[in-house]
């Protein structure tokens, strides 16, 4: 009554052969790995011997961040507050911006002659660093918390709008073409068939980079933009190590907390 | 006044593939159509064409909708928009937007008429949000209203989804392949809504369908399709399974894949067959 493989009399097929071509093309990937490795070898100045052969100078380069020095806990507290602060307006400017240019990158919603230009001017707000954009800030408009805020917001617009943008283009274009069918136009296509589609998406990828933009804040006090990264600059100019070790550890502490929450956060609307 | 008007439309896809080759034909105010043929025969692609959602070939043709152009040789109308406002489409996959509420997808059909800020917005006024309850009313899922469509049952999508061309007030309702992804249930009782709509409110009906056991119970007339060409427009009487086998040749076996009543004894001694080897 049962049925196998084995007994229904017809010839087992065969096993397909290897595929030449794919493999050739494996081993040419990892040569090129390789060789760029060896490539990049002397131009990284790479000597990993003096790890070894300087150990002792490491530990007792270490043995100074111990114990941590947390006699002035107040001021990294609230420096570290108006780090969290920088985040939250560098974020929300960002989010207000990238909405619109989100779309305008989309190729499925925009023609090219949109799309093209607006997302080169997205790569270019990308590939500046904050820390640069920082750098510039604190020129125009002054040392503190403002050149940070308008740091992190160009450089996560560039970020959040390409991130909106390719959850745009994978969306369902069916509901889309439901609504168009109605009589609707092009804006209200966007707000009643793409936006209530991608909105879970938007918001987990607003508070992933709003966790991210935590961290990033904590260093843009070195160029002068505020925050705790000026508190910590100044203790590592001074070789005060334990101090350091304080402020990094109420760094630690305060990054997780807050990746902790956003991912809490992020599981609820996905 | 004649519903739809077409006249020798063509649409060729990318790779010389004729998916409409010269189709022509014509359909007055108040008929309920059933659109039939196997799978790629092109009945979707015509159905998309009447709609305005596809253009047809430069130098394909032109569609009519209720006396106001469509597109005419691969160019969709300056007031395409308007004149789409009058259909309601209602597809296969529903292409409701899941996450938003049912009563807010069936007032999603006022987006062409209400002022475009208003629309914009999303602000309806308590006569249009009566307006939208009564036609759910009238299609049986009132009582849904303010769950997120993604709740619903597919045979209670399709109906939000003529709710929501009742609330468009369409004079034409273009169905593709409407219960294609449904149970025989659900399938009649979509049937029924569409038959009811069409002689209560003269509301034009063309349905595209894969089985054409329901184009012969639902629909006076059948236009049947095979590979972009119309090759049978008349009454649906007419369509015996004869007459259909020798029309689509093989692919007719398709076409009767699934009855919906009364076929059954067919495959029941099967099913009890398989019960027995089951037990054993």
């Amino acid at each position: 009554m049962t049925m196998t493989a084995g007994n229904t009399g017809q010839a087992i097929p065969h096993i397909p052969p290897k595929d030449i071509k794919r493999s050739g093309l494996n081993i040419l990937i990892w040569a090129v790995i390789m060789g760029l490795l060896v490539m990049s070898w002397e131009g990284a100045d790479m000597r990993p011997m003096e790890l070894i052969e300087n150990s002792e100078n490491m530990v007792q380069f270490a043995s100074g961040f111990f114990p941590p020095d947390f006699l002035e806990w107040k001021l990294y507290v609230s420096e570290m507050w108006v780090t969290i602060q920088i985040a939250i307006w560098g974020t929300a400017l960002s989010i207000l911006c990238s909405i619109p240019l989100g779309i305008l990158c989309s190729e499925n919603i925009v023609p090219p002659w949109v799309y093209q230009p607006v997302r080169r001017v997205m790569d270019s707000f990308r590939a500046i660093n904050e820390m640069v954009f920082a750098m510039l800030f604190v020129v125009a408009v002054g040392l503190g918390p403002f050149a940070g805020v308008l740091a992190l917001w160009i450089h996560t617009t560039g970020i959040l709008a390409k991130l909106y943008s390719e959850a745009v283009e994978a969306i369902d274009p069916q509901p889309v073409e439901g609504i168009r069918a109605t009589g609707a136009n092009g804006l209200q296509e966007v707000i009643f068939g793409v936006i209530p589609q991608v909105l879970p998406l938007w918001i987990s990828y607003s508070l992933y980079r709003f966790e991210s933009n935590v961290r990033s804040a904590t260093v843009l006090g070195i160029v002068g933009a505020g925050g705790i990264g000026m508190v910590l600059w100044e203790y590592i100019r001074g070789f005060y190590y334990a101090e350091t070790a304080a402020v990094m550890i109420i760094v630690i502490v305060s990054v997780s907390l807050l990746d902790i929450l956003s991912q809490r956060l992020r599981k609820m609307v996905t | 006044m004649l519903a739809v008007d077409v006249k020798g439309l063509s649409k060729t896809f990318l790779g010389d593939k004729k998916a409409l080759n010269g189709v022509s034909l014509s359909i007055q105010e108040g008929e309920m159509v059933a659109l039939i043929g196997a799978s790629g025969s092109g009945k979707s692609t015509l159905l998309r064409h009447i709609a305005g959602l596809i253009k047809g070939d430069s130098d394909g043709g032109k569609v009519d909708i209720l006396g106001d152009s469509m597109q005419v040789n691969g160019r969709i109308a300056k007031n395409a928009r308007k004149t789409r406002s009058q259909i309601g489409v209602v597809f296969q996959q529903f292409n409701l937007v899941t996450r938003l509420t049912v009563l807010t997808n069936v007032l999603i059909g006022l987006l062409g008429s209400v002022p475009r800020w208003r629309g914009t917005f999303g602000l309806f006024t308590q006569d249009e949000k009566t307006r939208a309850m009564a036609a759910l009313d009238r299609v049986g899922i009132a009582d849904h209203a303010g769950k997120r469509a993604s709740n619903l049952s597919g045979g209670q999508q399709q109906r939000a989804a003529i709710a929501r061309a009742l609330t468009q007030g369409a004079r034409l309702i273009l169905a593709d392949e409407p219960i294609a992804s449904l149970d025989p249930a659900s399938s009649k009782k979509v049937m029924n809504t569409l038959e009811r709509i069409n002689k209560e409110d003269d509301i034009t009906v063309v349905v595209s369908l894969h089985q054409v056991d329901y184009a012969l119970k639902y629909c006076p007339r059948t236009i049947a399709m095979r590979e972009g060409v119309v090759i049978f427009d008349g009454p649906s009487a007419e369509l015996t399974p004869d007459f259909l086998r020798e029309l689509y040749g093989d692919e007719s076996v398709e076409l009767f894949a699934d009855p919906v009543e009364s076929k059954a004894p067919v495959s029941a001694p099967v099913r009890e067959e398989e019960l027995a080897l089951a037990a054993g």
